[in-house]
């Protein structure tokens, strides 16, 4: 690990003053399970490391008027300790699906939303975009097992590795950045963007903020929610495909629908069209398998990676059916 | 590289160690304090030898900077019972078989004694959730399961409070 500046700010202003406007100069801590393992091999090499554990009002969830706030640096355990939380099974079953304990007990919804992807040529040092010294992409040619087969036009062929992401959009979630000129708020659908160049970032904070609040609608508590992943291993492992859905039932009829997948696509895929099908019509298996394959109707898989179409699709059957039956 | 001064409170004793910021609390704990129980498995958070306590919860070393931990109840294995003497999880191990290499067992233990704190009696299911940050190459699982079994049995039969406390180690600075 190359060495840095360490630093422990007791406020946000603090913090946001230790920041750099250029990625890659400063980085912020927050469980550090993403972080460290980025620096120990040298894809993260700031000059200054913020950590924000000391910042009190980060922390913890509240019930406003207007829903659910949650701190960033709100731990994964915390977050399924928490009985408010227990009517958004969608969200507390991708808590689950972060399947070490240990790592619950560090990982923050934060660093959730704000780690880094799993491509593992990223993770050695050949780019987000993965290019060789030609600028030709690397990934369709090559080990792309667990790449994206939605949203893979190019450049970018990675897949968001957020746990949180699919639920919190499928749930309507907003997300609050604090940065140098204030506050500033979006939809979390936003947060979440296709970088075109090498020197851009799969999300839109920029390098002088910090992602500080979740908020989670009121009128959330009233969808029948739920996530299904898929996954290699039952433990210490990332899921391959993985749908969230938020449905609002009427009289056994969805009157309004979202279905958005994960691990397929450099963002969190939401699939419109597929959500748009359940509209008005009572859900059945046989919609809900509808629903699947039109999720995935414009997947385009990679060399090595049909396989994915198939959890996909199975995910987002399995997961209308779990929301409609009281969630899971 | 620039050294910062921290105070640690690792398995009851306060240590000062003089260290660079981006020195692991796996290394510090292994070399500046002398307690190498705690091991360096997979160093990417993915096998769970290097677990410790924090303020009682079972977190990974490996993926935490000793610096972010000042002023923290670290406890490592070497912490579980006064020397010469064996926590129950540890006779568990020890009677059950809970050890092959061994190489593991340290993070085991720790997982294990986080979970009879929090929950003194789990049903296998939570044994197997509790025990999963945690990897054993040899994949003596069953044996470490029953370990489990046995360590919960002695620890019924221990008063808590002896029990529960940290006990100063034998730390050599």
């Amino acid at each position: 690990m190359q060495a840095f500046e360490y630093a422990e700010p007791k406020t946000l202003k603090e913090a946001l003053g230790l920041l750099s406007s250029r990625w890659g100069e400063t980085e912020i801590l927050a469980g550090g399970t993403d972080l460290l393992s980025l620096m120990k091999n040298y894809v993260a090499t700031p000059r200054r490391v913020v950590n924000l554990k000391s910042i009190a009002e980060l922390r913890g969830v509240a019930e406003t008027s207007e829903g659910l706030r949650i701190g960033a640096l709100t731990t994964v355990q915390e977050l399924l300790e928490d009985r408010r939380l227990a009517r958004f099974p969608a969200l507390t079953a991708a808590a689950q699906g972060i399947t070490s304990p240990q790592i619950r007990n560090m990982g923050t919804i934060g660093g959730d939303l704000c780690q880094r992807p799993r491509c593992w040529y990223f993770r050695n040092g050949f780019g987000l975009l993965a290019r060789d010294a030609q600028g030709r992409a690397l990934v369709p040619e090559g080990d792309n097992r667990y790449h994206a087969i939605l949203g893979n036009d190019g450049p970018a062929y990675f897949v968001s590795a957020s746990s949180f992401g699919p639920p919190l959009i499928a749930l309507g979630a907003r997300v609050r950045i604090a940065g140098p000129n204030g506050t500033r708020e979006m939809p979390l659908s936003e947060f979440f963007v296709i970088p075109k160049n090498e020197g851009e970032r799969e999300i839109a904070l920029h390098p002088n903020e910090i992602l500080t609040d979740v908020f989670l609608p009121a009128a959330a508590s009233e969808l029948r929610n739920a996530t299904y992943e898929v996954r290699q291993r039952e433990f210490l492992d990332w899921p391959l495909a993985t749908a969230s859905v938020a449905l609002e039932l009427r009289e056994g009829t969805v009157r309004r629908a979202s279905i958005v997948l994960g691990h397929v696509a450099p963002i969190p895929w939401q699939a419109g069209a597929a959500a748009a099908l359940l509209d008005g019509k009572a859900l059945t298996e046989d919609l809900a398998d509808q629903a699947g394959e039109q999720a995935v109707a414009a997947a385009k898989p990679l060399s090595k990676n049909r396989y994915k179409v198939q959890l996909a699709r199975v995910a987002v059957k399995r997961a209308l059916l779990a929301a409609a039956q009281g969630g899971a | 590289m620039e050294k910062i001064l921290l105070k640690l409170c690792v398995n009851g004793e306060t240590c000062q160690v003089a260290v660079p910021p981006n020195k692991l609390l796996l290394d510090v704990l292994r070399e500046d304090l002398g307690l190498t129980g705690s091991k360096r498995g997979c160093d990417d958070s993915s096998c769970g030898c290097c677990a410790v306590l924090i303020d009682g919860t079972p977190m990974l070393s490996c993926v935490a900077l000793a610096a972010s931990y000042a002023g923290a109840e670290i406890t490592t294995v070497e912490g579980l019972a006064p020397p010469g003497e064996l926590h129950p999880v540890q006779e568990g191990f020890a009677v059950s078989g809970g050890a092959q290499c061994g190489y593991c067992t340290p993070g085991f233990l720790i997982a294990t004694k986080a979970l009879l704190d929090r929950n003194p009696q789990p049903t296998l299911e939570e044994i197997r959730e509790a025990l999963s940050s945690n990897l054993c190459r040899c994949t003596g699982y069953m044996q470490i399961y029953e370990s489990v079994r046995l360590a919960l049995e002695r620890w019924q039969q221990v008063p808590r409070t002896a029990a529960a406390s940290p006990t100063a180690a034998q730390g050599s600075q």
